[in-house]
């Protein structure tokens, strides 16, 4: 017979993690942490060494991620963590740059940078955690609150309609288009580990609880209980058509999940640049540089 | 375990369990973790750790029923509870 | 090729050349591998000239969304170990300064060119001003360092580039290079040197192997942290929040006072190597021009037109302008010196003048869209010199 459990100090994930940063910030029943969870098992399953994984946030809630993942990682600036992750990845191709943000960090305040980075087809992962409000600032209207949906500076319910997220993202050429809650891990963790491998800019939006800003407003409940409402209430489609995708959150209401985009489209090269075989002497051109290479690890 | 009609090949099948491993003081009572384990293997604890939450144990009389589906590894927010695979149970 | 394309870098030569292209060339000159930018007038050409010449020497040319997104990918390349910028005028300035913030605060070197032209808002797109110059070293909220250089020819437009890119990699903090209008689209003779004569500060990385516990903002002695790069093992987070030597964000007041002290300090320590200052005619001048960027030819020509009625006027040119020399303004007016600023708005250098010389200013001003004439300024400096040698200074200040 077994023992029934057995109390440890370590998490078998904590190598990939700032473990010596746990407990993270986020509330209990936030969704958060799976959705970490997931990327951080995808980033071991994916085919690239973890010291060659990049991960970008923005601000708020999801913004920090980040800072709990042990991989090269940056914490920007409100809405910039696509054009910064541009940056990283165009001046050194050989990184896999993921950008993990919230909702109204990527699709209000750095909604133009999600558009074009689409458009020119970027090769890099974004991950978008949707709480359907702002939880860092306290439960404000967010660009994905539902119409009618109570938060704190809409209090007599929400006058404004939400984005289609899915919809919008394969309109603008991503090739690769999911949506997952943080309640089926499995699939989420599946479509994040396969986004990370295909090259091209990759997105999936993943639904996640919000108790305290989103839940507790509107009738959702605890964390779980929104969690229940994800397991009743979803269906896979991956052939759906996404027009007809957007989210009410009424509790008659049905999620549409699934692997909606996978197609080729021609990455962004910058003119001139070599592949990175050759790219590494010339991009990082310094008259000094083989001293600096001397001293430095490989 | 009783079976009616007893498969051919049933010597050579197994079920693969696991064992439930937790860091406490990590836990803030989501309750994920016990409601979606599909063998009910979880409950909460009596105690309360140095932050006032009922962290998730191992129900008396559930402790070979873990099937090392992983689960409550992947769904906990706080990285506060995971399996390892251990002996499978053989039919 | 590869050989080819390092002699494509420096184009060792006379070339008669705009100072926004002549920029440009100063960063290829640096090794710039990154440009981030957004068109605005008068800073396009550093662009257009930078889409040609990057891809030549297999450097990335990226024309952004807007400037927000243009400052972030700079700071993005520039984690990569690349030598990155961008150029701009003021809209794009201020659309720029929360991330300048940023790459003040994580440390993170680069270039920030700005060509000024008429502000506020649109202004006047086309023509010359020197109105950013408080925004440059205030734009950003909290207190932060700033290096500015003010180049007043399309040499210096060659020549203080390299120098941003040395002194961010220096001390790892963005550079700017405060041009303006009448220099980004004035054509006059640039002297590019060879290879050998282009200076190269390396930026300092860790000693440490990734594996070695790096404290990514342990300052060390020098007050500059080693920078690693991405990709290497290190795993390091970079935060735009107050964060602790291992780069964690901390909340406490201890920590963030500490901090903010360094990143300031990091000026104040290097302050004697940042600076620098051109004097005209100085030695026995009783009024001296303060004066930088293009109203700086007209300021030196205004000398020889006073010295040739033989009033005692010399002219202090800014180099730098952030940090401000004011050691060497305090020193000028301990010995007696008056001061007059020419500049093209409504009087922001001359506030940083009237602090260290604690005494008023003549100003010279303005707004913008036309250049201050060599007679203009002289009239002024005229009328300062008879005030001062009258002691009735307060007559002309007030």
């Amino acid at each position: 017979m077994c023992p029934r459990e057995i109390v440890v100090s370590d998490h078998k994930l904590d190598p990939i993690l700032r473990s010596d940063r746990l407990p993270h910030i986020w509330c209990p029943g936030c969704g958060l942490g799976p959705a970490m969870a997931c990327f951080a098992n995808a980033i071991q399953e994916s085919d690239i060494p973890v010291d060659k994984h990049v991960c970008v946030s923005g601000i708020g809630c999801t913004g920090r991620v980040a800072g709990y993942l042990n991989v090269d990682s940056f914490h920007t600036t409100h809405g910039r963590a696509i054009p910064f992750a541009t940056g990283l990845k165009l001046s050194n191709p050989d990184l896999k740059v993921t950008v993990f943000s919230g909702d109204g960090d990527l699709f209000a305040i750095g909604g133009n940078h999600m558009l074009h980075a689409a458009r020119r087809n970027i090769d890099i992962t974004v991950i978008c955690v949707n709480n359907f409000n702002y939880g860092m600032t306290g439960g404000q209207l967010g660009p994905t609150t539902p119409y009618a949906a109570r938060t704190t500076t809409t209090p007599y319910g929400n006058p404004e309609g939400p984005l289609n997220i899915p919809h919008l993202v394969a309109a603008l050429g991503a090739v690769f288009v999911a949506r997952w809650t943080v309640l089926h891990v499995r699939q989420l963790q599946k479509a994040i580990a396969y986004a990370l491998n295909k090259e091209g800019f990759t997105f999936i939006e993943v639904l996640s609880p919000c108790p305290v800003g989103f839940g507790r407003p509107n009738d959702l409940g605890d964390g779980i209980d929104e969690m229940q409402f994800y397991r009743q209430q979803s269906i896979v489609d991956d052939r759906a058509p996404l027009e007809s995708v957007g989210i009410d959150m009424s509790k008659e209401s049905t999620l549409v999940l699934g692997n909606f985009v996978d197609r080729e489209r021609p990455v962004y090269q910058p003119m001139g640049t070599e592949p990175p075989e050759q790219r590494e002497q010339t991009a990082v051109y310094h008259p000094a540089d083989p001293e600096v290479k001397a001293r430095e690890a490989p | 375990m009783t079976v009616v009609r007893r498969p051919l090949d049933q010597s050579v099948l197994t079920i693969p369990r696991g064992q439930t491993y937790i860091i406490p003081q990590r836990c803030k009572g989501c309750r994920f973790c016990i409601d979606f384990c599909p063998k009910d293997v979880l409950e909460e604890s009596t105690d309360i750790n140095s932050k006032g939450y009922h962290y998730p144990v191992v129900s008396a009389g559930k402790e070979e029923a873990c099937i090392q589906c992983t689960f409550c590894t992947l769904v906990c927010p706080e990285f506060a509870i995971y399996t390892e695979e251990i002996e499978p149970e053989t039919l | 090729m590869s050989e080819n394309k390092e002699d494509r870098h420096v184009l060792t030569g006379r070339h008669f050349m705009n100072g926004d292209t002549a920029c440009a060339e100063g960063a290829m000159a640096a090794g710039c591998s990154f440009f981030g930018g957004y068109p605005i007038t008068p800073s396009t050409e550093i662009a257009e000239r930078l889409a040609r010449r990057l891809p030549e020497v297999g450097g990335v040319y990226i024309q952004m969304e807007d400037e927000l997104a243009s400052i972030a990918s700079v700071l993005g390349a520039s984690w990569t170990g690349a030598r990155s910028m961008t150029a701009t005028s003021g809209p794009g300035f201020s659309l720029m300064q929360e991330n300048i913030g940023l790459g003040a605060f994580t440390e993170t070197p680069c270039v920030i060119v700005n060509v000024q032209r008429g502000g506020p808002s649109t202004g006047l797109p086309t023509l010359v001003s020197q109105a950013d110059m408080m925004q440059a070293r205030w734009g950003s909220h909290g207190d932060y360092p700033v290096v500015a250089y003010c180049p007043a020819s399309c040499q210096e437009m060659f020549d203080l580039t390299v120098l941003a890119f040395n002194m961010a990699d220096r001390l790892r903090t963005p550079v700017f290079v405060m041009a303006d209008e009448a220099i980004g689209h004035m054509t006059e003779r640039v002297v590019i040197p060879d290879k050998s004569g282009i200076e190269h500060v390396v930026r300092k990385r860790p000693h440490a192997g990734p594996m070695d516990g790096l404290l990514p903002y342990e300052a060390e002695g020098s007050m500059v942290p080693p920078m690693p790069r991405v990709g290497r093992g290190y795993r390091i987070h970079v935060t735009g929040l107050t964060h602790d030597e291992r780069g964690y964000p901390a909340t406490d007041a201890a920590t963030h006072d500490q901090l903010v002290r360094r990143l300031a300090g990091k000026l104040t320590r290097f302050a004697p190597e940042i600076i620098r200052i051109e004097e005209v005619q100085m030695e026995d001048a009783e009024v001296v021009l303060v004066a930088y960027g293009s109203t700086s030819r007209s300021a030196r020509h205004a000398v020889t037109i006073l010295r040739e009625e033989g009033l005692p006027v010399g002219m202090l040119r800014l180099i730098t302008a952030w940090p401000f020399p004011g050691d060497r303004i305090a020193q000028l007016a301990e010995r007696g010196c008056r001061f007059v600023v020419p500049e093209l708005n409504l009087g922001q250098m001359a506030l940083e003048v009237e602090r260290y010389a604690r005494q008023p200013t003549t100003r010279v001003n303005h707004a913008g869209g036309q250049s201050l004439t060599p007679d203009q300024i002289a009239e002024v400096a005229r009328e300062a010199m008879t005030c001062a040698r009258e002691k009735s200074w307060s007559a002309i200040t007030s």
